[in-house]
């Protein structure tokens, strides 16, 4: 079988035409469906980039709350009454919020100010400049060095801004594991330094930062707080409820998924069309195949071969370049939100496995019925 | 005494139902011999193409029996008659049908992948029959880069790369001029043809009837006649 495996790669590639064109029709379509699911997951990712980088193990919050983002303040009577619950080994208030700072060159920037519980600064970054003692000093900020930190003049340790008429001084860089969603640069401070320095409403607390005593634990605490009239996640829940919120509230998911599915009816419709050219082309030489001696499942392998092996050389070529244009785009634009995850990866070849067998399908059906006496007829 | 190689008997081929009905091959039956070059010959529609396609384990009689070392043809599995084209028969298409993505050699080569040797083993046994059809030089050639005469060569070289007993040749002048088919059949006949051989060429080409054996005439279906080659005697 390796001998006719080898003749079926001679006729592909050795016809160069149609092998680039079926290359091209695949390598676009996987190209397309992977940049598409890409930049939606890098979305998605990014849309839960609070919870990632603070990192606490349960989240409590208002039932309306869709993503970090936006906030419904909690009664300062729920952070007691989470503490109170049997399995919370402790639990803290975060601050989160958006605010307008005034940098030394009089130009005012979006931020988004993380304000850490002070006594233990639960959900710190790491910091890569500074110490996070100096966060308790006068005016202390920690700023985030992401894709968004040149917006803030590329501040360095020292540097000083305007916060609603508050001095403001950077005390350290701390780098996270994911840059927000929404372009603007991230500063952590402490939660009464945060309420100091930003208008606020009634109660201030965005969400109860909970940890465990043990993951058994955590089912009790869920029912706990639904009981105080409040939601309890897991980080896994919160991020699945944001990235839900995002798939479903938003027209972003349906959008993302038409566009996928045209990647995939013009990556199928190319290469079909050529695949199905290259088989009618080399009918008669099936034919004469089978004339010879091919058994109809050998024709049958050559087909299902040659469809799986340009579908796959397609696959890492459409893979290739898709992560190319994402490197490419990330180092001009550090804030472009795309990743290749392994979903990704796994739709994209999924779709070309299917392109494969609706192609070689076709081409499958035209070789069986060809008969060798069709070649002695001419 | 020569060997049967092939027999026969009274063959029915018929195509379309009702109006539309048209017999191809109307219960022929004739033998052939180990040694010897068969022709059949007739105008076009005569059916003899339809013969071939019959005797070859191609297309399915609707009657009649194709004896093959003892065997019924049309009684085996389709696996099997395959197995028997491959082994028992080797083809000169009228149209060569050689493979332009694939080189000289490669072409000669198919049989013997399609026998499940190895592909370097093929292709070393493939240079042996180009060698007998006396165009190893052109082996690394894709069939393109080939004259029509060269290009038959390579087709005869495969057919008979599977050491057939049977060989079948369609209208194997039928793209060549005078010259190139005379100087085609006389090497066939010489360096082809052996005691363990037969060959069995359809054509209409009536310059070619000096090298036949025995020529069997068809008209409308139907044999009308066997005669002996060059004699031409009824």
């Amino acid at each position: 079988m390796k001998g006719i495996l080898k003749i079926a790669y001679k006729l592909l590639v050795n016809d160069k035409g149609k092998f680039a064109a079926l290359l091209v029709g695949i390598t676009f379509a996987v190209f397309l469906m992977v940049m598409m699911t890409s930049m939606f997951a890098g979305i998605l990712h990014r849309s839960s980039a609070t919870v990632l980088n603070v990192g606490a193990k349960v989240w409590v919050m208002d039932p309306a709350v869709n993503t970090p983002a936006n906030t419904i303040p909690l009664p300062d009577y729920v952070l007691d009454a989470v503490r109170s619950i049997n399995g919370v080994k402790y639990a803290v208030p975060l601050y989160s919020a958006g605010a307008l700072v005034k940098l030394r060159s009089g130009v005012y920037q979006s931020v988004t100010v993380i304000g850490l519980d002070d006594a233990s600064l639960y959900g710190r970054p790491e910091l890569i400049e500074g110490r996070i003692e100096d966060i308790y000093a006068e005016n202390a900020f920690v700023v985030v060095k992401d894709s968004e930190f040149p917006k803030l003049d590329n501040p360095r340790i020292g540097t000083e801004f305007e916060l609603n008429d508050h001095r403001g001084v950077i005390v350290g860089i701390a780098r996270v594991s994911t840059g927000s969603l929404f372009g603007v640069p991230t500063l952590y401070t402490t939660y009464n330094r945060a309420l100091q320095y930003i208008p606020s409403t009634r109660f201030t607390t965005a969400f109860i930062l909970i940890e465990p005593k043990s993951g058994d634990a955590v089912s009790n605490i869920k029912a706990q707080v639904a009981a105080l009239g409040y939601e309890a996640l897991t980080k896994k829940e919160f991020i699945q409820k944001t990235s839900n919120f995002y798939k479903y509230q938003t027209g972003i998911g349906t959008n993302v998924l038409i566009m996928t599915v045209i990647s995939f009816i013009v990556g199928l419709s190319i290469s079909g069309q050529t695949f199905y050219t290259f088989i009618l082309e080399n009918l008669d030489k099936f034919g004469a195949l089978k004339a010879i001696g091919a058994k109809g499942k050998e024709l049958v392998f050559m087909i299902l071969f040659q469809a799986t092996f340009t579908s796959l050389a397609g696959y890492g070529l459409g893979i290739g370049l898709a992560s190319l244009v994402i490197t490419v785009a990330k180092l001009r634009l550090p804030s472009y939100a795309a990743m290749i995850t392994y979903s990704s990866l796994g739709f994209a070849f999924v779709m070309v496995l299917i392109i494969a067998g609706i192609s070689s399908y076709i081409g499958v059906r035209k070789v069986l019925r060809i008969e060798p006496f069709d070649i002695f007829r001419g | 005494m020569a060997e049967l190689a092939m027999r026969a008997t009274e063959l029915v081929k018929w195509f379309g139902e009702g109006e539309t009905k048209t017999v191809a091959v109307h219960e022929i039956s004739f033998d052939a011999w180990f040694g010897e070059m068969l022709f059949i010959e007739g105008p076009s529609g005569s059916g003899k193409t339809t013969l071939l396609s019959l005797i070859s384990g191609i297309l399915r009689p609707n009657s009649g029996t194709v004896m093959v070392e003892g065997q019924d043809l049309w009684a085996m599995t389709s696996d099997r008659i395959a197995d028997f084209r491959l082994n028992k028969v080797g083809f000169v298409f009228q149209d060569y049908h050689l493979f332009p993505r694939l080189t000289t050699v490669e072409n000669v080569a198919i049989p013997l992948i399609l026998k499940r040797l190895d592909w370097n083993e093929s292709i070393n046994e493939a240079m042996k029959y180009l060698e007998i059809v006396g165009i190893k030089d052109r082996a690394l050639l894709p069939p393109v880069k080939l004259s029509g005469g060269e290009q038959q060569r390579v087709a005869i070289a495969r057919a008979i790369a599977s050491r057939p007993d049977i060989l079948i040749f369609d209208e194997p002048t039928a793209s060549l001029d005078g010259d190139t088919g005379r100087r085609i059949l006389e090497f066939v006949k010489k360096n082809i043809l052996n005691e363990k051989r037969c060959i069995i060429i359809v054509t209409h080409d009536s310059r070619i009837f000096e090298y036949a054996d025995r020529i069997i005439k068809m008209e409308d279906g139907r044999i009308t006649g066997i005669e002996q080659g060059g004699e031409r005697e009824e």
